[in-house]
């Protein structure tokens, strides 16, 4: 009766979490990395846009995030009738500074000869960066990018508290049904995540022994 | 490597610059005015929505708030420093029934999100803790395990030669530990140890979820009131109060690894201790 239930559950939160992972992963992996060409253009506003998108978003916490986006982009007739969406919203700026970071310290590993080669052919701003130093850049940033990833996962669950149902959410909701169920709860919970980070760190090792830079 | 992917801009290209600039400020400004325009006509921002944060009642209800969102950040830190230092000395020892506990620990609470583990301590423990401190129990073992894995990246940034040297003078490996290695490494690892911080405190933010007082349930109690009913305003003001406090950690932080850097000491970073070489390092 409770393991059923139980499983039953747990297999509808985890896929709500992944959803929620999947879809903040990749727009903010798109939208870091666009703040990250905004951060070393030639253009001064935009490196400026670039830098306080990160102080401002890097330094909220992700439960006010949350807060305002909730409530606020519904006023703005945005994502009227999806939490779910909402909250995509909110972790995915969230991220998106993180990223940000990560991809520019990136381009700042990729040796300068690189560039000066790019640019010596007649490469333009965006085609050496597009070209040549991005995808260095993300192969010097494996493993960082996945800690990155692993803390999204682990952020998706704040999500609980603004009414989507996912893995988090299950721990109090089994409770009600199940009292003293509480232990084995919130152990097959964790394991839920701990697969999710160990399958993402599993993917970053494979891909740092494939594309990596070995030094 | 930012001026040599780009020439120095000529005047034609400062000039297509400014243009640039000017329209892509006024499509920016365009927008800003837009949302707020729609959450002005909405009625989400009007200045009635402002008013309560000029009360003195609700200012130092929002200061005790925020004091104690501090008081629960610093007494967490506290904690998972000492957690953390115990755990490192765990994880660095050479007995195996030290070790690998250790590192059991370390990884599973680095893997479980903090809000599952404070909701968990607290819907087990909460009679008896109090949110106060389910939410500090929390965020020790959480910042405490992150904090080892800092920790042990230090002691192992310390040069081979300094343990080599106290082992030669006849120390123990306590006394190397305490006496040589610990010294050393603390330096290195400050900027970590203060990025830490930051995000202790924003964490902090979690204990809204329990019910914990703190900066966002004071904030939550003004705009659940039908007297103000404002919550993007609250959530304006929470975000830049936090944004304020974290920004200044952040810079400090970057200082004191600035100047860690040019006295010529390594400096570890967070990153460092997941997986393999460093990968945000300058060369």
């Amino acid at each position: 009766m409770y393991l059923s239930e139980l499983t039953s559950r747990l297999a509808d939160g985890f896929l709500v979490t992944l959803q929620l992972l999947g879809w903040s992963m990749l727009i903010a992996t798109v939208l870091g990395t666009a703040l990250a060409a905004m951060r070393v253009s030639p253009i001064p506003p935009l490196r400026a846009l670039g830098v306080s998108y990160v102080n401002v978003f890097r330094n909220t916490p992700l439960v006010v995030l949350f807060l305002i986006t909730v409530v606020g982009l519904p006023e703005l007739n945005l994502l009227t009738g999806s939490f779910f969406w909402r909250a995509v919203t909110a972790l995915s700026m969230y991220t998106a500074a993180f990223v940000c970071e990560v991809v520019r310290s990136g381009i700042n590993t990729v040796q300068v000869g690189q560039a000066e080669a790019a640019r010596s052919v007649g490469l333009t701003f965006t085609q050496t960066l597009r070209h040549v130093v991005l995808p260095q850049a993300f192969r010097n940033v494996i493993p960082p990018l996945a800690s990155v990833y692993i803390a999204l996962t682990k952020n998706t669950s704040v999500a609980s508290a603004f009414g989507i149902l996912d893995l988090t959410y299950q721990l109090s909701d089994l409770i009600e049904d199940f009292p003293g169920s509480l232990y084995w709860n919130f152990i097959s919970i964790a394991a839920c995540y701990i697969l999710i980070v160990a399958v993402i760190s599993g993917a970053a090792a494979l891909f740092e022994r494939r594309v990596g830079v070995s030094r | 490597m930012n001026s040599v992917m780009f020439d120095i801009p000529g005047p034609a290209a400062r000039r297509r610059q400014l243009i640039g600039t000017i329209i892509g400020t006024l499509v920016v400004a365009a927008i800003l005015g837009w949302v707020l325009w729609t959450l002005w006509s909405e009625e989400q921002i009007t200045p009635d929505q402002w008013e309560p944060f000029g009360e003195p009642d609700i200012i130092s209800a929002l200061f005790e708030g925020l004091l104690a969102t501090l008081r629960a950040a610093a007494v967490a830190i506290v904690l998972a420093v000492v957690f953390g230092a115990i755990l490192a000395s765990g994880r660095l020892s050479e007995h195996a029934w030290l070790r690998w506990p250790s590192i059991a620990i370390i990884e599973f609470f680095r893997a479980v999100p903090l809000l599952l583990l404070i909701s968990f301590i607290f819907l087990g423990f909460g009679s008896t803790l109090g949110t106060f401190y389910s939410l500090v129990l929390g965020l020790m073992l959480y910042n405490g395990s992150v904090l080892a894995e800092i920790f042990r990246a230090g002691i192992l940034a310390v040069p081979r030669g300094q343990t080599e040297a106290g082992y030669a003078i006849g120390l123990r490996k306590s006394q190397v530990m305490r006496q040589i290695l610990a010294p050393q490494a603390v330096a290195s690892m400050l900027p970590a140890i203060i990025s830490q911080c930051v995000v202790a405190l924003k964490d902090t933010a979690l204990g809204f979820v329990i019910g914990a007082s703190g900066i966002v349930n004071t904030g939550e109690s003004i705009y659940i009131s039908p007297l103000y009913n404002n919550p993007l305003a609250v959530g304006f003001v929470l975000a830049a109060v936090f944004i304020v406090i974290n920004y200044s950690l952040s810079k400090l932080a970057t200082w004191i690894e600035a100047r860690q850097r040019r006295e010529g000491r390594s400096v570890v970073h967070v990153n460092d201790t997941t997986t393999g070489p460093a990968a945000g390092g300058i060369h």
